[in-house]
């Protein structure tokens, strides 16, 4: 059809609708009316128009009551802005920021057991999740370099715009074959994964129920989806259970929401691990679905790495979202959601991380899908770092009178806190043992043994100390890898040990 | 996989000096034919013709700086040699290309099939310039305003309200009909033994029964590298695009979809060379959080090589840019603060602004006007209820939209702060690199100083051809986002080949290294993006933006035609993005191209000739006039009849030929 004819064809529509309103039976009338009324009766007129426009404008204005304004002029305005001083965008820093942007190690040349830092030294690196020193490897190396020749660095794109490639693909069905999910999704990054899958599924009205020590990632995508969360204490089943009990009863009477269960595989704060079995009994009772979060316990746990559900004989089609990292254990990068394929396919339009970020890049995608490849082909991996775990484990657990580890035997990030009976008797506050944590990893460094310790979640602007929430035990962080010897890594367990001894008797 | 093959010049010269020396001289020749417009700026990096030997010596200089810099490895002798083999190679076929005369080029192209292959491919990826006349500087010019917005005729809305009237009812009557009699495929949207539904029916809908339909169009697999063209994995459905099937073939298209703005999505030349240095001497990764033990020599350096190019004393770099934004918006607001942000943020910003805490509210899509009433109310009663002032006022705003292809009005933005003292926070994830005569983003291009704005952040994964996000202001504010960030304390930190990769990239573009090509980059998009936007004007299609984006969005109003678009395109060999509601308002509906500086003028005259057929073929051509292309003489004679009465502006409805012969003069001209 001509457009221009269109346009007209409209025009005379419109026309002929007047007329039409002019020839309909009741139109005469209501005209008469409006005229009559007006000739004969001013003062009612009137208050009919009144009505009509009251009526109007309080169907227009907002449903709520509007917080009420102070009429200002507009000078009035002029002057309240020039009076006006916000505050500084930043806070000035503290004196222990201050040390720790100085302190902040730089690493010169290649990250390894053994890196050299920018101050010349060179350390025993236990800060790094270089498990399995894949970082030296050079068949991975030599597989990065062809990808990068194929396909550049960057995909320059999100998934859903031609920046999923064929790499991507493939490590998704790697996973998800390891894992023995139906399927799986890869995020450009592992942090902010599950910071974006919980939104994605939960919203307003639906019901969360976390462990207390999950990670700041799993908190903040809590926070984002803004569902209702109920907190149990840090794997406790039977209290888990209880607030399951609670959600259900309270629950009952209203319409049916979406229920889940978060937790982590082994937990970042604490490195213990899940009783998933348990937890997957519970689920199956009380009808919740789970979201795992198996960052630091894929590639660890397992007989080939594939986890909690490899390790503790469940099936990964049991629970219903299992979110994983491929850059800790496994040296690429990269984080993953396995599950349904409904799952999946739900993420790939609703998951701002994924629908709204670049893609991975194609030499990282394959450096994940040739060290999952290594990981079931070579179990003997595995074993060699569980054996340098137990013997740095052997140094510190038993031996040293003031620390003891939380992490479960298989885990080899080794997180070091004070025992109960060290804080009582020293009277040791939060601030205190965060403190002390910070100083023995300084010690163990100024002994070329670069530690860690795990880090209290960073608070917004404006925070109130009333609504902190939970925050992690200080404690420290040791990372095993099978990179460095028996020897050498009992070596480095003691410079740890003699180091929390020297601090802490140093200590009234 | 095809592997490097060796440069032949290896063998002939050990040292690279002679065959620069020979490559500057004749670079020299095609460039004085583009003093008109390049001459500020190739004085800018030292190229003038008087200075040749000395650009000849600063390359090599910079060569072997660079060498040191990255390739300080254990066996550096293998591989400065690998270096100074691959580096005047990109340079030949780059920036040269077919201008080379031919006994140079029977020098640098022996009558080996492997070598020829090599080219072809590295031309696939970066397109060598066909012209030295096919170069602009994007630059501000004159009095900034908003773009002017076409409306398409009635019956487009009309139709486009229709359409989306049928598709509504009829998606709700399969549903109704579907619940009934073909339950089980309706199964995941109701209860199931005492589980909810994952997704509501309601929120579901438009997946199910609008997006499903063009699904295909979205997603496509793609493989190589996402350069100049881009190779799509064939894949065909058989249950209405439910599940594909991938056919084993492939199809290299025209990318006019990537973020590829300068073209450094490249698996050759000296970024890639670079990251694959990196790769062989730092592995792919640090293994570790920036703030534990992943924080390397090669992250300070390119923070500090980002903080000098946007002109900031500090900055810090994440290893994604959506994490950028969602987690920098905690250090900087919190309660009692209220965040400005423009309606059409990135998602990201969003999320970042919900976890801070602070009050968000909105301001109409670069309306200046709009954002200043919002700032007298805010300012002026203060916090809701308590009507205590605000700590702090953050105005949050993009560089470049990446679904309008709008600038944000930054002159206004910075007169607006000098008077209401917000602070003022900048994502410049598309405009980095993308517009300013330096490609340093808006504030280059509008000539404005860095230090008005107080944040810039911007993403690395865009115009660097890498992946991440940096965040560059006062040092202050990053030594505070350094403690404070959680990106920094828990996220994996930024990995070598991909720091290496940005590392080179800033370097091209500032002409440390391999002087010339990041100059012929920018000018390149910056004509390329001129050049697209004013021939579509020409050919009659409604466009969106400002002049200088290298994003150009054209409308398409009906949902059907999203579809038919996308086809048609690829038909034609081309890959383009098309995008509708949610992401859009319901009725417009469009199609975005993303210019690179890898596309030569013959590339868009392909996409012209597409767009022109296909828009004859699909009613696409509806633009009225009032946002240019009309015919110059007839514009002039316009002015004149304007004075006196309102004259009907005659829409633009160029022959394509005159569209393509007019081009090249006309894109140096606003594009009226
Ligand atoms: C304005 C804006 N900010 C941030 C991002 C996220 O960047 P990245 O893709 O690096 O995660 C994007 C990317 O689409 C963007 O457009």
């Amino acid at each position: 059809m001509d457009l221009h004819e269109a346009q007209s064809t409209l025009v005379r529509v419109f026309n002929d609708a007047n007329a039409q309103f002019h020839k309909m039976p009741g139109s005469a009338i209501i005209l008469r009316y409006i005229k009559s009324s007006y000739q004969n009766d001013p003062v009612r007129s009137a208050i009919e128009l009144f009505l009509f426009l009251f009526a109007v404008r309080y169907m227009l204005s907002p449903s709520y009551s509007q917080q009420k304004k102070v009429k200002l002029t507009e000078e009035e305005i002029d002057e309240l802005v020039d009076d006006w001083t916000p505050e500084p965008l930043v806070a000035a820093p503290t004196q222990l920021e201050e040390l720790e942007n100085e302190k902040r190690p730089v690493i010169v040349g290649p990250t390894g057991p053994k890196s050299k830092l920018s101050n010349g030294r060179t350390v025993t690196n236990l800060a790094s999740y270089n498990f399995y020193n894949f970082v030296a490897n050079e068949i991975l190396k030599e597989k990065a370099i062809q990808t990068l020749r194929t396909y550049g660095v960057g995909p320059c794109g999100p998934p859903g715009f031609y920046g999923t490639q064929d790499v991507h693909m493939k490590t998704e069905a790697d996973v998800a074959a390891h894992l023995g999910s139906a399927a799986c999704i890869v995020y450009a990054q592992s942090f902010s994964t599950i910071s974006s899958v919980i939104p994605s599924f939960l919203k307003r009205g639906d019901i969360i129920v976390a462990d207390k020590a999950v990670n700041f990632a799993v908190r903040k995508g809590i926070q984002i989806s803004r569902s209702t969360v109920r907190w149990y204490e840090h794997n406790d089943m039977e209290d888990l259970e209880r607030v399951l009990q609670k959600v259900t009863k309270e629950q009952a009477k209203k319409p049916l929401t979406r229920r889940f269960i978060i937790t982590e595989g082994m937990f970042e704060n604490m490195g213990d691990v899940v009783d998933l079995p348990k937890l997957v009994e519970l689920k199956l009772r009380y009808k919740f679905r789970i979201i795992l979060d198996e960052t630091w316990s894929y590639g660890v746990l397992g007989r080939t790495g594939g986890g909690v559900t490899e390790a503790q004989n469940v099936d990964a089609k049991e629970v219903d979202m299992i979110i994983g990292s491929l850059s800790g254990p496994l040296c690429a990068a990269g984080g993953f959601c396995a599950g349904s394929e409904e799952v999946v396919e739900h993420q790939r339009i609703s998951s701002a991380s994924y629908t709204y970020s670049a893609a991975l890049p194609a030499l990282l995608s394959t450096t994940a899908s040739e060290t999952i490849c290594m990981l079931q082909e070579q179990p003997e991996i595995l074993t060699a770092l569980r054996e340098n775990v137990k013997a740095m484990r052997a140094q510190l657990d038993p031996r040293s009178d003031w620390i003891k580890c939380t992490s479960a035997p298989e885990n080899p990030i080794l997180i070091l806190v004070f025992k109960p009976e060290v804080v009582a008797s020293k009277n040791l506050s939060i601030q205190e043992q965060s403190q002390l944590m910070q100083d023995v990893v300084d010690e163990c460094l100024a002994n070329g043994v670069l530690i860690t310790r795990v880090r209290t979640y960073p608070h917004g602007v404006g925070f109130n100390a009333r609504d902190q929430g939970w925050q992690p035990t200080p404690g420290l962080k040791v990372c095993v890898t099978s990179g460095l010897t028996k020897k050498e890594t009992e070596k480095a367990g003691i410079v740890v040990r003699h180091a929390v001894t020297k601090i802490i008797s140093r200590r009234k | 996989m095809p592997t490097r093959s060796i440069n032949p010049f290896a063998t002939a010269s050990p040292s690279p000096s002679p065959s620069l020396d020979a490559l500057n001289e004749k670079r020299e020749q095609p460039r004085r034919t583009s003093f008109t417009r390049g001459n500020k700026f190739t004085s800018l990096f030292g190229g003038n013709s008087p200075r040749t030997r000395s650009e000849a010596a600063a390359l090599r200089d910079a060569l072997v700086a660079q060498q040191q810099a990255l390739l300080d490895s254990p066996s550096p002798l293998q591989q400065i040699n690998s270096a100074s083999i691959s580096l005047p190679a990109i340079n030949l076929t780059t920036a040269t290309g077919e201008k080379m005369p031919s006994e140079q080029k029977t020098l640098f192209q022996p009558p080996d099939p492997e070598e020829a292959r090599r080219i072809a491919r590295a031309n696939a990826q970066f397109g060598p310039i066909g012209s030295q006349s096919h170069r602009c500087t994007s630059q501000a010019e004159g009095e900034f305003g908003d773009p002017i917005e076409d409306e398409p005729p009635y019956y487009f809305l009309l139709t486009t309200y229709i359409s989306y009237l049928i598709l509504i009812v009829f998606g709700h009557v399969r549903d109704f009909f579907g619940k009934r009699f073909r339950r089980q495929h309706y199964s995941h949207l109701k209860e199931r033994d005492g589980y909810a539904p994952l997704n509501s029916d309601f929120d579901n809908f438009y997946t199910r029964r609008l997006k499903i339909r063009i699904n295909d169009c979205f997603s496509r697999p793609t493989t190589g590298v996402p350069g100049r063209y881009i190779t799509l994995l064939d894949r065909k459905s058989s249950d209405g695009n439910n599940t594909f099937k991938l056919l084993g073939t492939t199809t290299e298209t025209l990318n006019m979809s990537s973020y590829n703005y300068l073209g450094f999505a490249q698996s050759e030349g000296p970024c890639a060379d670079a990251a694959e240095q990196a790769i062989r001497k730092y592995g792919v990764t640090m293994a570790s959080p920036r703030a534990d033990a992943g924080t390397s020599e090669l992250t300070v350096e390119v923070e500090d090589l980002i903080a000098r190019f946007v002109g900031k004393p500090a900055s810090m770099v994440f290893s994604m840019g959506f994490v950028t934004n969602a987690t920098s918006f905690s250090t900087l607001v919190g309660k009692g603060c209220l965040m400005l942000s423009d309606e059409l943020n990135h998602s990201s910003i969003r999320f970042g602004a919900r976890l801070s805490g602070a009050m968000i509210r909105m301001f109409k899509h670069n309306d200046m006007r709009d954002l200043e009433r919002i700032l007298r109310e805010a300012i002026s009663q203060g916090q809701p209820r308590t009507h205590r002032p605000w700590k702090k006022i953050l105005v949050t705003v993009e560089g470049l939209y990446s679904m309008e292809g709008t600038m944000c009005n930054l002159p206004a933005l910075v007169e607006l702060k000098k008077k209401y003292k917000f602070n003022l926070f900048v994502d410049e994830a598309h405009s980095i690199g993308a517009v300013g005569p330096r490609g340093r983003g808006v504030c280059d291009y509008f000539g404005i100083d860095p230090s008005e704005v107080d944040i810039l952040m911007g993403t690395l994964t865009k115009s660097f051809g890498a992946n991440g996000g940096y965040i560059a202001a006062d040092k202050s504010i990053i030594d505070k986002l350094r403690t404070q960030n959680a990106a920094m304390l828990f996220a994996e930190s930024p990995f070598p080949p991909v720091l290496v990769q940005i590392a080179s990239a800033l370097r091209i573009i500032s002409g440390e290294i391999v002087p010339g090509q990041g100059e012929e980059r920018l000018q390149r998009l910056a004509f390329n993006s001129r050049y697209l936007r004013l021939g579509l004007k020409r050919l009659g299609y409604i466009v969106y933006g400002h002049d200088d984006s290298p994003i150009i969005p054209v409308m398409l109003y009906n949902p059907a035609k999203m579809p038919a678009f996308s086809h048609e395109m690829l038909k034609r060999k081309i890959s383009v993005v098309v995008v509708g509601y949610p992401a859009t308002p319901l009725v417009s509906s469009r199609a975005r191209f993303c210019i690179s500086a890898a596309h030569t003028k013959e590339d868009l005259d392909r996409m012209l000739a597409a767009c022109d057929e296909v828009g004859d073929l699909l009613q696409l051509k509806f633009s009225s006039g009032v946002a240019g292309g009309a015919d110059p003489e007839e514009l002039a004679v316009q002015w004149k009849d304007c004075v006196d009465e309102q004259h009907v502006i005659k829409p633009p409805r160029w022959r394509l030929e005159d569209v393509i012969k007019r081009g090249v003069e006309d894109v140096q001209y606003p594009l009226r």
